[in-house]
């Protein structure tokens, strides 16, 4: 069984979306289920400082031993800030998904967007556990 | 990432029940529920293999046995090496091609003193079956599909001698790379004890009555020294050592010759099916061969995308991984014969964008410990 955090947002595609300090600010990675589905990850692309993006866009994409895997943005908004560590050190993915593994802090266009997400209750659901 | 709700019941392997309880990720694989990882993932497998041993359950692999007087020319007949060149308690790679002399499986081949044994891909069994089965009357011999009596484990990596000769009176260091012994290991008589691997490592294929699986498993893995491995790692360490896989590096449009694999095939031997037309195409020359090549960027070569070689199309990538070992993204694929040599380039096309991959001489990985 994966580690669902309660105060995270999440797509039924296995990102997830944290909001800290700035209501505006919120950051992109991808779940504790997704990790583990995805197995070791080997290298992962991410996208400027400066990109923006609409909701549901492609904005990176994740390379694993066995798969490769496209990243969609949870909300529309501009790229804040890049989490540079996964370039060298990209099993951070897998060994902290919710924390050195983040991959973008995004600054949000449409605060709306943010109630159409799942929580964590809704998300444990989705996958079944 | 989508449930699994296949509606052909898999096959499990005797070990089902020990790879649920390790934890492992068990996926669809050839008709048979496998482990693909364990949790220690991939990586740390693949590690494990390089460097101590990794124990691999490879049950799905299908058997054939062959007797009677000419069990030895039907083999023969059927596929590529030469058969009567095997000593008794030998091995060989070998293929098993159609009349256009491309590949229906690639297998490995068992003298024993009286019968010989194939093993097949799980994936290709009944075809090859069939497809075997067609030479069989102008044979007088016996041919049958025991691989449902069959359990195969691969203890595999440097240590695999020190860790199973205190298991068996069989006296490993006798047994030269590709030969095989029998004998009782950890109290299972008639075990087939087979100095072959997958990987490139030195290490034991152990071909043993399913009864006896979990004793079995047990005994390997009570010194605590050696990891449960999975087919995920399994892919990349052959494929490192440039070992084909049928279904990517080889399939019914591949001929060996186009593969590299012009060793395992022995014209000279008598006729086998697919002989006419590998001379055939011996004599106009091969158009293409498989090559490895590695790719500097972090974009890695997966099977399927598109190849080009000087901007024109050259197939797709037939097998394609980061190398744990190597520590850069390799590749397979095939390119005009010409064009085949070490330091010639081609390009990938990954996600839209082309990038430029280095032909290199194989294997990928140069330090397998493989006698």
């Amino acid at each position: 069984m994966s580690e669902i955090p309660q105060d995270l947002l999440y797509t039924e595609d296995h990102e997830y979306v944290k909001t800290a300090g700035d209501a505006n600010v919120v950051t992109v990675g991808i779940t504790d289920y997704a990790q583990g589905e995805l197995g070791d990850v080997v290298y992962v692309e991410l996208p400027k400082v400066g990109a923006k993006f609409g909701k549901h866009d492609a904005f990176g994409t994740i390379e694993a031993v066995k798969a490769v895997s496209e990243l969609f943005t949870p909300v529309a908004g501009e790229v804040v800030e890049v989490n540079g560590r996964l370039d060298g050190e990209p099993a951070l993915v897998n060994t902290s998904p919710y924390g050195d593994g983040w991959m973008v802090k995004l600054r949000v266009a449409n605060a709306a967007d943010k109630n159409a997400l799942l929580n964590a209750a809704a998300y444990a659901a989705h996958l079944g556990e | 990432m989508s449930a699994t709700d296949s509606t052909t019941a898999l096959k499990r392997t005797p070990f089902h029940d020990i790879h649920v309880k390790l934890g492992a990720k068990m996926v669809p694989f050839a008709g048979f529920e496998m482990p693909v990882q364990y949790p220690t993932g991939i990586t740390a497998e693949h590690n494990a293999v390089r460097r101590t041993c990794g124990l691999f359950d490879v049950s799905h692999m299908g058997e054939f046995r062959i007797t009677g007087p000419q069990a030895v020319a039907f083999v023969t007949a059927v596929t590529t090496n030469d058969v009567a060149a095997l000593a008794v308690g030998q091995v060989h790679y070998s293929g098993i091609l159609n009349d256009r002399g491309t590949f229906e499986d690639d297998c490995l081949v068992y003298r024993f003193a009286d019968h010989v044994m194939m093993v097949v891909n799980a994936s290709n069994k009944d075809k090859d079956f069939a497809h075997i089965s067609k030479q069989l009357s102008r044979f007088d011999v016996k041919l049958e599909d025991i691989s449902d009596h069959v359990a195969l484990l691969a203890l595999q990596g440097p240590e695999a001698q020190k860790i199973l000769q205190p298991l068996t009176g069989v006296d490993l260091e006798a047994i030269g790379y590709y030969y095989f012994a029998q004998g009782a290991v950890a109290g299972i008589p008639n075990v087939i004890v087979s100095r072959t691997g997958y990987t490139g490592e030195d290490g034991f294929e152990l071909y043993f009555d399913p009864a006896h699986a979990e004793k079995m498993w047990d005994a390997v893995m009570r010194g605590g020294r050696v990891t449960p491995t999975g087919l995920g790692c399994r892919d990349s360490l052959r494929l490192e050592m440039g070992m084909a896989l049928y279904g990517n590096d080889i399939d019914d449009t591949v001929t060996p010759l186009e593969a590299n694999l012009g060793w395992i095939v022995k014209l000279k031997k008598g006729d086998f099916t697919g002989r006419a037309a590998l001379e055939a195409q011996k004599a106009a020359g091969v158009p293409r061969k498989l090559v490895g090549f590695t790719v500097a960027d972090r974009a890695f070569p997966r099977h399927g995308y598109p190849v080009f070689v000087n901007g024109a199309p050259s197939g797709e990538v037939r097998s394609g991984t980061m190398s744990p070992s190597c520590n850069v993204a390799i590749g397979t694929a095939y390119v005009p014969a010409e064009h085949a040599r070490p330091g010639n380039t081609l390009e990938v096309e990954i996600r839209g964008k082309r990038f430029t991959g280095t032909i290199v001489k194989l294997p990928f990985y140069q330090h397998a410990s493989h006698r």
